[in-house]
């Protein structure tokens, strides 16, 4: 019979039968670089098939967590895996099972698209991997550009042949670190087409992007990182619900002198005929507060309610104004 | 031991250099052409060194020897701090390759084009001035050993430095004084005893000198001591390379 065990990283009961698959494991995980503790026992897990977003200001360190993973540095203390492999003590299967899409645009000026894609493969040892090569280029619109040299690429074509090394050795895990920073729109759509057909397809993605609209739209579940700690771990829906609720936008046919003494505390703007107010989720009642608007004498002209976004939860657990 | 994955970066490492051979095959070939004719004309005669043996004879294994053995270094040397400083270092990192399958690699590409380089320089000596060959087996093992060598250390320094002047200031005040002041252009015998025995201590000094044996059947030191001499200089850059790279030195940060 299936015994129900804690785990620690999520703070419930799960059952080892029936729960998912681990596909990163990440724990008690700390990094100092002189007086900077760049990670502080760090430790949560990342289930297969899981679109997994790791947010945090800059400097938070979420990308020593991911060179951590990728076996590009060494942790000061605590143990990463993926897919069951240590990285450092087992890093054959663990990187092999791993792909990285850095967050710098680098690049091999001596080769061309399909020559650099070809080492990639070879150096993870895969033979015969033509096939899947060509349809990389195809499904990243590469292929035109597959005898080009490197350096004759746009940056955000640079781009999408990182996407293509990181693939090329089909790894189960595809780590994206900010692969959207300085890709125009088109590029960016094409690119989530992609990667959401790879999760769809089985793939774990894990995703750090400045662009917290990107990981509200496609990540299940959401860690942020702030000064070398993790503050949230949690679904997007629990986060969003974090939030402190919504805002209540307000437009009178007249200038707005006299508002209820009561909401004053609540009001976030207050511009000629304009009011924005926040709502308190699960608690206030729009009705009640218009009504008692139109009390005060207000001539209400149009009305419009904003939920809160995960940028603002994001602001308000890392008390980050200026950060991501 | 992935053979794959270590024949696929020593092609890359070799293709490298391919790609740009007018820079890293024809150039060494026509500055060592150069020396040739510019110290061949001015010393024949002048410069005392094995019986029957001309000047401009002697002096082309020498210079063979060292434009072979400064091609290796350069080719570790450049490679790894051009990855380094642009950053695509990572594409050979992230991949789950051993210290020995980079070494290897690494070593072969820096072999391939000392060799390389070193046929270029011949088929213009030849042209130029008769030369014998006494033992091609001992050629060719020299050859190999000190492009080994000092693609092994050409490796330990990519590793170490972290801009090209750095890499640049060990080619100037390292490999250069001691390729021109091993015997490339003299006997070490002509020299006063101090500076013969000074000499003695230079590790580049057995490379051209067991080289040249196999020319011309006859040396400064006997051929065995040099090639043991060389193996124990190989060897032991071998072993710091592979402790570098297992570690990561300057590559992973620690």
């Amino acid at each position: 019979m299936a015994r129900a065990v804690s785990n620690p990283s999520r703070n419930e009961l799960v059952n080892p039968v029936t729960a998912p698959k681990k596909a990163i494991t990440i724990d008690g995980v700390s990094k100092r670089y002189g007086s900077l503790q760049a990670l502080d026992n760090v430790s949560f897990d990342i289930y297969q098939g899981e679109f997994f977003g790791l947010l945090g200001p800059n400097g938070a360190g979420k990308s020593t967590l991911i060179s951590a993973l990728a076996g590009l540095l060494r942790v000061d203390q605590g143990n990463l895996s993926i897919m069951g492999a240590d990285v450092v003590k087992d890093y054959r299967r663990a990187r092999q099972n791993l792909g990285v899409v850095p967050q710098e645009i680098v690049m091999d000026p001596f080769f061309t698209v399909r020559e650099t894609l070809e080492f990639q493969s070879g150096y993870f040892g895969v033979k015969n991997n033509e096939q899947w090569i060509d349809e990389l280029l195809e499904q990243l619109n590469l292929a035109d550009k597959a005898h080009t040299n490197m350096r004759k690429l746009s940056g955000g074509m640079k781009r999408r042949v990182l996407i293509a090394q990181a693939l090329v050795h089909k790894p189960q895990v595809l780590v994206l670190d900010e692969p959207t920073a300085g890709v125009d729109v088109e590029l960016r759509q094409s690119m989530w087409r992609f990667v959401r057909r790879l999760h769809r397809e089985g793939h774990t993605i894990v995703l750090t992007t400045h662009y917290l609209e990107e990981a509200e739209e496609l990540c299940d579940r959401i860690a942020i990182i702030n000064k070398g700690q993790m503050i949230a771990l949690e679904s997007k829906e629990d986060l969003l619900a974090r939030g402190l609720g919504s805002t209540l936008h307000v437009r009178a046919t007249h200038t707005i002198d006299a508002i209820p003494k009561e909401f004053k505390a609540r009001i976030t703007k207050l511009e000629g005929n304009v009011l924005e107010m926040s709502l308190k989720r699960d608690v206030d009642s729009v009705m009640d507060i218009l009504d008692r608007l139109r009390a005060a004498s207000m001539k209400i002209d149009y009305v419009s309610v904003v939920n809160d976004k995960l940028e603002d939860v994001f602001v308000r657990l890392t008390g980050n104004q200026g950060g991501n | 031991m992935n053979w794959l994955s270590c024949y696929t970066l020593f092609k890359k490492e070799v293709l490298r250099w391919v790609k740009v051979w007018l820079q890293t095959v024809l150039a060494p070939v026509v500055t060592a052409w150069l020396y040739l004719l510019v110290f061949g004309h001015v010393l024949e005669g002048r410069v005392e060194v094995f019986d029957g043996v001309s000047y401009t004879q002697f002096l082309i294994p020498g210079l063979l020897m060292m434009t072979v053995i400064q091609n290796a270094f350069a080719n570790t040397s450049s490679s790894m701090i051009q990855s380094k400083v642009m950053g695509s270092i990572v594409f050979i990192l992230l991949p789950p390759f051993s210290a020995l399958e980079m070494f290897f690699a690494y070593i072969g590409a820096a072999v391939m084009r000392g060799l390389a380089v070193g046929v270029g320089v011949f088929v213009l000596a030849v042209w130029y001035a008769d030369v014998p060959i006494d033992n091609f087996f001992i050629i060719l093992l020299f050859a190999v050993l000190g492009s080994y060598t000092l693609g092994a250390l050409g490796l330990i320094a990519g590793m170490w430095a972290e801009k090209f002047d750095q890499i640049a200031a060990f080619q100037s005040f390292l490999i250069v004084p001691l390729t021109f002041l091993s015997g490339v252009f003299y006997s070490i015998n002509s020299l006063p005893d101090m500076w013969a025995a000074l000499s003695r201590w230079n590790p580049f000094f057995y490379m051209i000198d067991g080289f040249r044996y196999g020319f011309f059947g006859q040396s400064d030191q006997p051929v065995l001591f040099s090639f043991l001499a060389m193996a124990a200089a190989a060897l032991l850059l071998t072993v710091v390379c592979l402790v570098l790279l297992q570690r990561g030195y300057k590559l992973r940060d620690a």
